[in-house]
C-alpha cells in the first residue's frame, strides 16, 4: 500500500507511533489524547512537578525556525515527564552546502535518541524525518511550514473542550491569514473529525488558498456575516513581514475590515469564545481589549499547551514500552 | 553488406497509413539505409547483395528510432550525476536514437564551440546521436541575443532559453524576429515568472492540503498567450516545450487553426500522473511544470490524439539517489526518463488512450519534423536508425536495471509494457538486450 499523508504515522499493529499530522486520525484517538491531557491539567500545581513516564528517554527539541512557547512548552511537558530534554535551535541552509536535514538527524540517531521534536519552515520535513529514521526514534510535529502544527490544534481543542463540551454543536469561525497557517490547516483537520457543526474561514480573497472548501470548511470574505451565530471565534496571526502590500494593502485596511473588535465580538453568540495561538499582534488582527477581555481564553491556551504535550508525548512512548 | 531483418511488424507512421501499421516484412538494410522492404515475405532478396546479418524480429515491432525533443545529460557542468556517454547509452537501450538537449548545460551552450563539443562527445561514444539546442539569450539571462546563425552552422537545430524565462518582452521579439530572420525554429517553455514566483507543486488541492506554495495554471497559460502573440506578429517558426495544461492546449488550437507556425509537446509523465500522485510529500513526483489536475492531463491526451500536441518527450533530468531526499520545496526536480519513454507511451496505447499510429508518430516522425532532421522514417532511403520492441513482454524498472545514472523515477517498480529487444543506428547494431555495463 502506498503510505498516505496519514498511514506513516502508524507502525505494523496501526498503534500512532509519529505525531506529524491531524489528517487521517480518528476520534478516539483524539479524544484519548485530550482526556489524556485533562488529566495532567492541575500537574502544574502540585508541589512536585514530575512523573516517570519518560525517565531515562532523551527527546531533542530540533527548531529550525525560532519559537518560544512551542519550543518552551515541549522542554516543560518533557521534562515533567522525566525525559532528559536537548534544545537544538539550529539553522538550516537549504543550499547543497549546508548538512542536510536528513544527516543532521542521523546524526542525532546515533547519539540514541528518543524522540525527535521538529520544527522547520518547510513543509513535510517531519514526514521527511519520520520515513526516514529508524522505527524507534518517535517524531514529532511541532509545525512544518504552512502544512501541519497538529499539537497546536489539539491544544485548541482542548481549551474550546473546556469550554463548550459538545463539538457537534459548534459553529467555528478562523479569521486572518488562511494561507500561510499551518494551525488553521491542522484545527480544520481536528475540527471535521471531532464532529463540529460547522467551520469556517474569513479573510480577504487574497489570504484564501485555491480549493480549501475540499477539507471541509465554508469561505466567508466578511468578517461580520462570519461571524454571525459563531461559538468558537479563532483568531490567527498576521505575520507583519509577509505582507508586502500585495496579499493586504495595509495593516489599517486590514484591522478596518478584519480586525475583531468589541463590537464586531457582539455579532457572535453572547457566549462566545476568542482564542489567538499567539503570538498576538494587538491592533491588526484584534484589538487590546478583545485578546484581553472576559471571552478571550487565549491565556488558557498556552497552560493547555504542556498537558496536550505531555498526552501526546505519553502516549507515542507508552507504545513503543508495549512493543518492546 | 546486407543486413537483413526479417519477421518485422512494421510500424512506421511516415510511410503507412494507420491500417498498414504493423504489417508483417522483411527489410533489408544496405550501407546503413533501407533498400528494400519486402512484403511478400518471400526468399527473394531484392537487396541482390549476399545478406551477411541476418536479424530475426519473431514477435517484435521495427520502429524508427525515437526522437526525444527533451532530454538533459548532464554534461559539461553536472557530470557526477550523469554524462553524455552515459545517457546516450541508456538512450539506445529505451530505442531513443536523437536527443535534442536543451542549453541549460553549464556552461551554457551560447557559443558555437560548446555545441561542437557536445556533439562531438556523443559521436565518440557512439550511441544516440544528440542535437543540441543553442541558447536564446547569452547564459540564459533573458538580455542579450546570441550569435544565433552561427549556433545554427554549428549545428544547433534550435534555439531555446530551457526553463528560464525571457521576461523582458522586447527582448523576445527581439529574439523572434532575428531567429526569423534564419528560419530558426525557436524552442519556448511558456511561463510567467512573477505567476511562477517560488511555486514546486500545482495550484489547487494538494497545494492547499500541504501547504506548498503553489504555481497556478495561469502561469503558463499567460505565457502560451504573450508568446503566440509574439510568434504571430514575428513570423517565426515556434515550438512549445512541456505543455502541461488543457488552457494553454486551447490557445495553442486557436493559433494552428489561423496557421500561425506553432507546435507543440508534452513530457510523457504529464500524459500519466496528476497533482495526487505527490501524495505524502513523494519528491519522486516533483517536476516543472507541475502536475496539474486530471482534467488537465485528460485534456493533454485529447490533444495528442487531436494533433495540436505533436510530440511526446522523456524530458528526462537524471539526479543521484540524494536529490530528491530532501524537503519537497527544497528537492531536485525532474525525473530520468529515458529507460521509460516508450513503455509508458506503448502503455497508454495498450489501455487504449491513443492508437499506436498516433503515439509512434508522436516519438518519431513529428519530433523529427519539429526538430527539422531527417530521421524518424523508414522509408526506402532513409538512414536505418530503428528498434526492435518487443510489445507483449511486461518489466519492472528497478535500481539494479536502470541505464540512466539517474535514480530519479516514480516509475520504478511498477509493471511497465512492451521493451526494446536491439536498438540500430545507421544499421548498426548500438544496443542489444541484454544491457551489458
Amino acid at each position: 500500500m502506498i503510505p498516505t499523508i496519514s498511514t506513516i504515522q502508524f507502525d505494523q499493529n496501526q498503534n500512532l507511533k509519529h505525531f506529524l499530522t491531524i489528517n487521517g486520525l480518528s476520534h478516539e484517538i483524539l479524544t484519548s489524547i485530550l482526556d489524556t491531557a485533562e488529566s495532567f491539567i492541575n500537574f502544574g500545581e502540585r508541589e512536585i512537578k514530575k512523573i516517570p513516564l519518560l525517565r531515562g528517554k532523551t527527546v531533542v527539541n530540533l527548531f529550525f525556525e525560532p519559537s518560544t512557547r512551542t519550543r518552551t512548552t515541549f522542554e516543560i511537558a518533557a521534562k515533567r515527564l522525566s525525559a532528559d530534554v536537548i534544545n537544538l535551535n539550529a539553522t538550516r541552509m537549504s543550499t547543497t552546502k549546508g548538512e542536510s536535514i536528513l544527516d543532521t538527524v542521523r546524526t542525532l540517531e546515533a547519539m540514541h535518541t528518543d524522540m525527535i521534536i521538529v520544527r522547520d519552515s518547510a513543509s513535510g520535513v517531519a514526514h521527511l524525518i519520520a520515513s526516514n529514521l529508524p522505527e524507534h526514534v518517535v517524531v514529532i510535529n511541532a509545525g512544518d511550514g504552512r502544512h501541519a502544527h497538529p499539537t497546536q490544534a489539539m491544544l485548541d481543542m482542548l481549551t474550546i473542550r473546556q469550554e463548550k463540551p459538545d463539538f457537534t454543536a459548534l459553529k467555528v469561525a478562523i479569521v486572518g491569514d488562511i494561507l500561510h497557517s499551518r494551525v488553521a490547516r491542522s484545527q480544520i483537520h481536528a475540527l471535521n473529525i471531532l464532529g463540529a457543526a460547522e467551520i469556517r474561514v474569513i479573510a480577504p480573497r487574497t489570504l484564501i488558498p485555491t480549493k480549501i472548501e475540499a477539507m471541509g470548511v465554508t469561505v466567508f470574505t466578511d468578517l461580520i456575516g462570519g461571524l454571525e451565530d459563531v461559538d468558537v471565534i479563532i483568531v490567527l496571526r498576521i505575520q507583519r513581514e509577509r505582507m508586502d502590500g500585495q496579499l493586504i494593502p495595509s495593516e489599517q485596511e486590514y484591522y478596518n475590515r478584519y480586525g475583531l473588535t468589541q463590537a464586531k465580538l457582539k455579532i457572535a453568540k453572547p457566549d462566545a469564545i476568542v482564542m489567538h495561538p499567539g503570538p498576538i499582534n494587538r491592533g491588526l488582527e484584534i484589538s487590546s481589549s478583545v485578546a484581553d477581555g472576559s471571552q478571550s481564553v487565549i491565556l488558557n491556551q498556552v497552560t493547555n499547551g504542556i498537558a496536550v504535550r505531555m498526552s501526546i508525548m505519553a502516549r507515542l512512548m507508552g507504545g513503543q514500552e508495549e512493543r518492546t | 553488406m546486407t543486413t537483413l531483418i526479417k519477421n518485422a511488424h512494421l510500424v512506421d507512421p511516415a510511410n503507412q497509413t494507420a491500417t498498414q501499421i504493423g504489417e508483417l516484412c522483411n527489410i533489408y538494410i544496405v550501407g546503413g539505409r533501407i533498400s528494400a522492404i519486402s512484403r511478400s515475405l518471400a526468399s527473394i532478396n531484392p537487396a541482390k547483395t549476399k545478406i551477411k546479418k541476418e536479424i530475426d524480429a519473431q514477435g517484435c515491432y521495427v520502429l524508427p528510432g525515437i526522437i526525444d525533443l527533451c532530454a538533459r545529460l548532464r554534461e559539461p557542468g553536472q557530470e557526477h550525476t550523469s554524462n553524455i556517454k552515459s545517457e546516450t547509452r541508456a538512450a539506445v537501450s529505451g530505442g531513443i536514437t536523437r536527443m535534442i538537449c536543451p542549453p541549460d548545460t553549464f556552461p551554457v551552450i551560447d557559443t558555437p564551440a560548446m555545441a561542437h563539443m557536445i556533439q562531438d562527445r556523443a559521436n565518440e561514444a557512439g550511441y544516440a546521436k544528440v542535437h543540441p539546442l543553442g541558447a536564446l539569450t547569452l547564459g540564459l539571462k533573458g538580455e542579450r541575443l546570441t550569435d544565433m546563425a552561427m549556433l545554427i552552422d554549428a549545428r544547433c537545430v534550435g534555439l531555446s532559453n530551457a526553463l528560464q524565462s525571457v521576461e523582458n518582452t522586447l527582448v523576445m521579439r527581439r529574439a523572434m524576429q532575428y531567429a526569423s530572420t534564419y528560419g530558426i525554429t525557436v524552442f519556448l517553455t511558456p511561463r510567467d515568472p512573477w505567476l511562477q514566483g517560488n511555486g514546486v507543486v500545482h495550484e489547487g488541492t494538494i497545494s492547499t492540503m500541504l501547504g506548498l506554495p503553489a504555481i497556478p495554471e495561469a502561469a503558463e497559460t499567460v505565457g502560451v498567450a504573450r508568446d503566440l502573440a509574439l510568434i504571430e506578429t514575428a513570423g517565426v517558426t515556434a515550438h512549445f516545450d512541456l505543455i502541461s495544461c488543457r488552457r494553454s492546449v486551447f490557445k495553442i488550437n486557436e493559433a494552428q487553426k489561423r496557421n500561425v507556425p506553432v507546435t507543440a509537446s508534452v513530457a510523457i509523465h504529464h500524459l500519466l500522473c496528476t497533482e495526487n500522485d505527490i501524495g505524502a510529500f513523494d519528491t519522486r513526483y516533483k517536476v516543472m511544470p507541475p502536475f496539474r489536475t486530471q482534467k488537465d492531463r485528460d485534456g493533454l491526451i485529447n490533444a495528442v490524439n487531436g494533433g495540436q500536441i505533436a510530440a511526446i518527450c522523456s524530458d528526462h533530468q537524471p539526479h543521484g539517489a540524494d536529490a530528491k531526499l530532501a524537503p519537497f520545496s527544497e528537492a531536485a526536480v525532474g525525473i530520468a526518463g529515458l529507460d521509460t519513454l516508450l513503455s509508458l507511451t506503448y502503455g497508454l496505447v495498450k489501455n487504449g488512450k491513443i492508437n499506436l499510429h498516433t503515439a509512434i508518430s508522436a516519438l518519431t516522425i513529428n519530433p523529427a519534423k519539429i526538430a527539422g532532421i531527417a530521421a524518424g522514417s523508414l522509408g526506402i532511403g532513409d538512414q536505418a536508425d530503428l528498434c526492435l520492441f518487443d510489445p507483449e513482454e511486461q518489466w519492472t524498472l528497478c535500481d539494479t536495471n536502470m541505464k540512466s545514472n539517474g535514480r530519479n523515477s516514480p516509475f520504478m517498480n511498477t509493471p511497465l509494457q512492451g521493451k526494446v529487444k536491439m536498438t540500430l543506428i545507421a544499421g548498426k547494431t548500438v544496443y542489444t538486450e541484454p544491457f551489458q555495463k
